[in-house]
């Protein structure tokens, strides 16, 4: 599964879990407009670390939490590479 | 605040009339208590010992016992050296407890700590040459049970540290106490004391013996009442040996004991009354709850028939009684008591239908995203899950909230099928009976969780 995919996935599973109603995922989603809340985004960082072998918030002091889905994606595929 | 009477004796004057049929049990040796009333264990040391402020470091808990009795009313001082204090913290021990004398099993080099006198203690009794001269109230020093940093060692007298025991209470026979503590720390020290005032013999536990091995030992020797933490208890119930002993009362201190526990060992043993007690090194035994349900009566709280104060403030569970210890030694610690005399427990307790319920330690809470979640709350949920027999829950740190939960969880059966299973079956209980944030965000399954030397669940500082 590529990054983007496991990142949807999770959102899908936390958003199930915590009874929450997910917006449709694109690109240019604005985080704070998923549905999903602080907490819930704490567990997904938690979740894909477990996942992906990495947190890229914590690994580097600068990385600023991004906007958008597409930004939150291009952070785990940039860790990655 | 009640006087202080010390109307204890010295421990050695309980076993002037001691029955012969009273033991005292360590793994490889016995002593029988009558032989200590006019025997001594130090050879001819004990006179050397009088008025001195005197470490007890013996190697085993069966030598440390016999120091106890033979030093009360003796030694100005005792300090009774934990089993697991780092040998690093020893010169600062001996300086701020100001001791001039130490006594050993022998397994301690003792010459390089700068204490001129040093004497050994045996399990082999024989009389006692001469006795030694006067008679005083001894200083009890015992070290807390906190985890990290340099120890600190609190006072008590042997009248505060036995007011909760009755003497020559009216008994079902005799009584064979077992505890899964080191007597050489608070727990513990309750049931040898117990075991010497009230007429009983002892069963001490041995931090090299195995579960099982122990649980054949006590059953052996025929202990009648037991006592551990929670998390012994939960240890003990994994064992196929459980049912090796047949105690008629079982005892829980130390940690919460929830309604989980409490329900299995009264089906593991039926016959026993099961009571959980509180006390901690600081305040004291404060109470015995034995209506078979967690947490205690609101009724309890205000003045209680046995002396103890207690209150709560601030959600914290607060004592006031002539058990709690006198002050802390060194000079760098805050009073012990505020200036009502209340000792602040550090245990936060909820109100829920007319019963307080201990939630957790104010000093290990979780902080998700600035709300406080106490590891132990989610524990008693995790733990009603009838496939879990234990639970340890600990922050993961969180670059967003600061910390998420998650647990630890032991299963019954190891290697369960269908763990998955059990898994949402866990999350599905905690998300009913908790609030979000408090809800693990991870569980893991583990063979076994660390218990501490003190017993209780081995904690990561929060």
């Amino acid at each position: 599964m590529t990054t983007k995919l496991t990142i949807m996935a999770e959102m899908q599973k936390i958003a199930d879990e915590q009874a929450k109603k997910l917006a449709p995922l694109s690109d240019d989603l604005v985080l704070l407009d998923s549905g999903l809340d602080s907490l819930c985004f704490a567990v997904l960082v938690a979740r894909l670390e477990d996942k992906l072998g990495l947190d890229p918030f914590t690994a580097a002091d600068d990385v600023s939490f991004p906007v958008t889905l597409g930004d939150f994606v291009k952070v785990y595929e940039r860790a990655d590479a | 605040m009640l006087a202080r009477a010390d109307d204890a004796g010295s421990l050695r004057n309980w076993l002037i009339a001691a029955d012969r049929g009273r033991h005292l049990h360590g793994l490889d040796a016995s002593v029988t208590l009558a032989d200590l009333a006019h025997g001594t264990s130090l050879g001819s040391r004990l006179p050397e010992l009088a008025g001195r402020s005197v470490l007890v470091a013996a190697g085993d808990q069966l030598t440390a016992a016999l120091a106890l009795i033979e030093l009360d009313g003796v030694a100005r001082r005792l300090i009774l050296c934990a089993p697991d204090l780092a040998v690093e913290h020893l010169p600062a021990v001996i300086a701020d407890a100001e001791i001039d004398a130490i006594v050993t099993s022998g397994q301690l080099d003792a010459s390089e700590l700068g204490v001129r006198l040093h004497a050994v203690c045996h399990p082999a009794i024989a009389p006692m040459p001469e006795q030694p001269a006067g008679r005083q109230a001894t200083e009890w020093v015992m070290f807390t049970s906190g985890t990290t940093g340099a120890p600190k060692m609190v006072v008590h007298t042997l009248a505060g540290l036995t007011g909760a025991i009755r003497r020559n209470a009216a008994h079902d026979g005799p009584v064979v106490w077992g505890t899964f503590y080191d007597i050489r720390r608070y727990g513990g020290l309750q049931i040898f004391f117990r075991a010497i005032i009230d007429g009983g013999s002892l069963v001490l536990s041995d931090a090299n013996e195995a579960v099982a091995d122990h649980l054949m030992r006590l059953g052996r020797h025929g202990v009648t009442h037991v006592s551990g933490t929670p998390s012994h208890w939960r240890r003990v119930t994994m064992s196929p040996s459980a049912r090796a002993m047949k105690p008629r009362y079982v005892r829980l201190s130390g940690e919460i004991a929830d309604q989980a526990i409490l329900d299995h060992l009264a089906s593991v043993y039926p016959d026993a009354r099961i009571g959980h007690a509180y006390a901690s090194t600081e305040a004291g035994v404060g109470f015995e709850v034995n209506d078979g349900l967690a947490g205690f009566p609101a009724s309890m709280i205000g003045r209680l028939p046995s002396g103890v104060d207690m209150k709560v403030e601030q959600g914290t569970l607060c004592i006031r009684s002539n058990r709690t210890a006198l002050r802390y030694v060194g000079g760098a610690e805050a009073a012990l008591a505020d200036a009502e005399g209340f000792v602040d427990t550090g245990d936060i307790v909820e109100l829920r239908g007319g019963r307080y319920y201990f939630i957790g330690r104010s000093n290990g809470v979780i902080n998700v995203g600035g709300l406080k979640v106490h590891p132990e709350e989610v524990e008693a949920v995790i733990n009603l899950h009838p496939q879990v027999r234990m639970s340890l829950v600990r922050a993961r740190r969180n670059p967003i909230t600061g910390a998420l939960v998650v647990a630890d969880v032991v299963l019954r059966d190891e290697g369960v099928a269908g763990a998955g299973e059990v898994e949402q079956e866990i999350l599905r209980l905690c998300r009913a009976g908790l609030t979000r944030h408090k809800v693990p965000s991870a569980i893991r399954f583990v063979p076994a969780l660390a218990v501490a030397t003190s017993g209780k669940l081995a904690r990561s500082p929060a």
